[in-house]
């Protein structure tokens, strides 16, 4: 059956595939002509046939490559026709295969399980592309991300500011071409980096950062007031820029699977499960069931006292320090429960390509008994924070976020759900065990600080839910497969992690890494944030930013 | 032995040598020099009501101008070179500098590159190195142990300088 597909694609899409011959590997080229996501390519072809150059259907990925002239309308087509959100764009540098940079937009079809990604050609010649952020404004980042990363620029984007390097950064070097060296130490220049301005009579700024009052990561935060409320807030990021993506070509698999773990700290399950499972994916890999229910007890392990650590933090934020040291000795009590079943605090070093290293199927009745009487402990603190008229006060209808907006940058994870996007990757794409257990996706209304913190509250509880399941229906059996070689090819890896959707999007060649895309959740986030804080007053920020859980380092990677 | 438990003996230790060196509190600024944040994670654990570093008089401190210490974590990256530099010239003198995690002590994982600097004390010069990746706040304390007896020894140096 499967032959027989292959057989039709090589046929029917011969002319297509051109200078992409791994898009027709036999291997693993899986084609559901039934799934539903057919129907969109077959839109997408019937509207703009000759502009498509090329097909090919990898698993639940398709690939669709298009011309550079065609990005701006293709992409406005599939985003605002079919309301596929923009999940990652991310370039490559294949100039050694067809002398070709490559800019990749991903689309995820929440309901059929599937992705859709457009790519263009651009050549070394005119490294220009058409800049689609006007159209689909999540694009903006990321656009300014490659073009400080593989020197291709976004024509028309309404700000071409440096986005990663700072201003001392020499024009002409691009990290992630492959001709850039790892170990370069680009020598510092002169120059300059404007900051938007608001004028105007009694207006001030604010500088705050990069280095702040409390233990925060660093960033650089600029707002304009005119007495308390913020008028605008300029943010201004990328200070913990470690070279992270460079770094994955660099260094073997295994290890590649460490530094996912300390991407975005933590979050560190949640970023080495998607690595693995993109890895596992290109080897065609099925993990043993064991493997995926202890991955799923880790991941929600991860989330309860990540969420505990936010509840914690608005605690604090709103000077409430009782509810805050609770908060906090929850959180103690969830670090210590995982360094008891795994031997890490941040359950670090459990995941690795094919499996899981350790089995923690032993310590099943301790992490129940454990979990029940936090959640006793948790219900009283939720129950003495929603009724504290102080703290309630201080968070309804504080950082607002309505949905049309959260919609137009891509908010994920729980600040999503609180603002009404119904959207959570353990639903929409599952991964490790998600399908076989039973869980609600928490989404609320209306968007402020009182939403985040009651989505993240519920979570909690369906958190416990799934590892208790999870423990209960654990499979017999091993807990990892050797994975002996990993063959060339590529693919998605993805995950919710505690903030929100993670994508990966790795290609491998020559038994190493040759791309490494991350996209962590706060990459989107973060754009909320100078949404969020507008009219609010400025002792509210540290309450907005909390809620909206942003990882800096996650971000700058 | 309970964490409580191991946490009262070593705090009580630590508490003695911060009253003999400092009379009663030892200040600390941390710098994210870019870290992971899970360094950070165990900063604020240490704040928690369990670990709860305030009675044995280590108090966490939101300008480098107050601090008796800094307490850097990251590898040091190029975009955060210039504001540990601003902040440990702003730490008034005598100052210790703790690198806290692997990152700090050597680069760890990020190494040295075009990003990341590859650790502290090619920037700035380092009194103790706790490593672990993250250091558990145990490791922490007993870091801070270790910094106090350098004080002393670093007074020392300087009153026989005198
Ligand atoms: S030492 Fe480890 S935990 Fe600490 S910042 Fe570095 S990678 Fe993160």
């Amino acid at each position: 059956m499967k032959s027989q597909y292959v057989d039709t694609i090589k046929k029917e899409f011969k002319e297509f595939v051109i200078g992409d011959p791994a898009l027709v590997n036999e291997t693993y080229l899986t084609l559901k002509k039934d799934t539903n996501v057919m129907a969109y390519v077959d839109a997408i072809r019937k509207e703009f046939g000759g502009l498509i150059t090329g097909e090919a259907v990898l698993r639940n990925e398709v690939y669709l490559t298009i011309k550079k002239e065609a990005n701006v309308k293709i992409c406005d087509y599939l985003y605002h026709q079919f309301n596929t959100p923009l999940v990652s764009i991310f370039a490559t540098d294949e100039r050694k295969t067809d002398g070709h940079f490559k800019v990749h937009y991903v689309f995820s079809c929440d309901r059929e399980d599937a992705f859709i990604i457009l790519k263009i050609n651009i050549e070394e010649k005119s490294p220009q592309y058409r800049s689609i952020t006007s159209t689909i404004p999540v694009a903006n980042w990321y656009e300014r991300e490659i073009q400080d990363m593989f020197g291709l620029v976004p024509q028309g984007h309404p700000d071409p500011r440096h986005l990663i390097h700072f201003e001392d950064w020499e024009t002409g070097l691009y990290p992630l071409r492959k001709d850039f060296d790892i170990r370069t130490k680009p020598k510092r220049v002169k120059g300059e980096y404007v900051y938007r301005r608001v004028d105007g009579e009694g207006v001030y700024e604010i500088p705050v950062g990069p280095v702040h009052a409390g233990v925060i990561e660093p960033g650089h935060f600029r707002f304009s007031v005119a007495g308390e409320p913020i008028l605008n807030l300029e943010i201004r990021h990328f200070y913990t820029h470690k070279g992270v993506e460079k770094l994955f070509e660099n260094i073997p698999f295994d290890k590649a699977v460490f530094l996912a773990e300390r991407i975005s700290g933590d979050n560190s399950v949640a970023h080495a499960v998607a690595f693995c499972q993109a890895i596992e994916k290109i080897a065609g890999v099925e993990i043993p069931p064991r493997a995926k229910y202890i991955r799923t007890i880790l991941l929600e392990h991860e989330r309860l006292y990540n969420h505990l650590g936010d509840i914690a933090g608005i605690a604090t934020d709103v000077a409430f320090a009782f509810g805050a040291a609770q908060a906090n000795m929850l959180k103690e009590d969830l670090l210590q429960l995982n360094e008891y079943v795994t031997g890490s605090r941040l359950l670090r070093g459990m995941n690795t390509i094919g499996g899981v290293r350790r089995d923690i199927g032993d310590n099943k009745d301790k992490i129940l008994l454990k979990l029940s009487t936090f959640q006793q402990e948790f219900r009283k603190l939720m129950e003495l924070l929603m009724e504290t008229p102080s703290v309630v006060d201080r968070i309804e209808t504080t950082g607002r976020i309505y949905n049309d907006i959260a919609k137009e940058l891509h908010v994920v994870g729980p600040a999503g759900r609180a603002s009404g996007i119904d959207r959570d990757t353990r639903r929409d794409h599952p991964y490790a065990a998600y399908r076989e257990l039973n869980f609600k996706v928490q989404a609320h209304k209306s968007g402020d600080v009182y939403a985040r913190t009651r989505v993240r509250a519920d979570e909690v509880h369906e958190s416990i839910a799934i590892i208790e399941q999870a423990l209960w229906s654990l499979p017999e059996g091993a807990i990892k497969n050797e994975v002996k070689e990993i063959p060339d090819g590529f693919a998605l890896g993805y995950t919710e992690a505690p903030r929100g959707e993670t994508i990966y999007w790795v290609r491998t060649e020559g038994g190493r890494i040759e791309r490494c895309k991350v996209r962590d959740p706060s990459f989107c986030n973060w754009l909320a944030i100078e949404y969020a804080v507008l009219d609010n007053i400025v002792p509210d920020f540290p309450i907005i930013n909390k809620s909206l859980s942003l990882s800096y380092s996650g971000n700058d990677m | 032995m309970t964490v409580e438990n191991e946490i009262e003996i070593m705090g009580q230790r630590l508490n003695e040598k911060i009253n003999n060196m400092f009379g009663r509190s030892l200040h600390i600024r941390e710098v994210d020099a870019g870290s992971c944040n899970a360094c950070e994670v165990e900063v604020t654990a240490l704040s928690n009501p369990i670990y709860d570093m305030e009675r044995f008089g280590v108090h966490i401190v939101a300008s480098p101008r107050h601090a008796d210490m800094l307490l850097v974590t990251g590898p040091v990256t190029r975009n955060m070179e210039l504001a540990l530099l601003k902040t440990y010239n702003a730490t008034p003198s005598p100052k210790l500098v703790a690198a806290m995690g692997s990152c700090a002590c050597n680069g760890g994982i990020f190494g040295d590159t075009y990003a990341s600097g590859g650790g502290v004390d090619k920037f700035i010069p380092v009194d103790v190195y706790i490593p672990g990746c993250p250091p558990r706040p145990q490791a922490v304390i007993f870091g801070l142990m270790v910094a106090m007896d350098k004080f002393e020894q670093k007074i020392r140096k300087t009153e026989v300088k005198a």
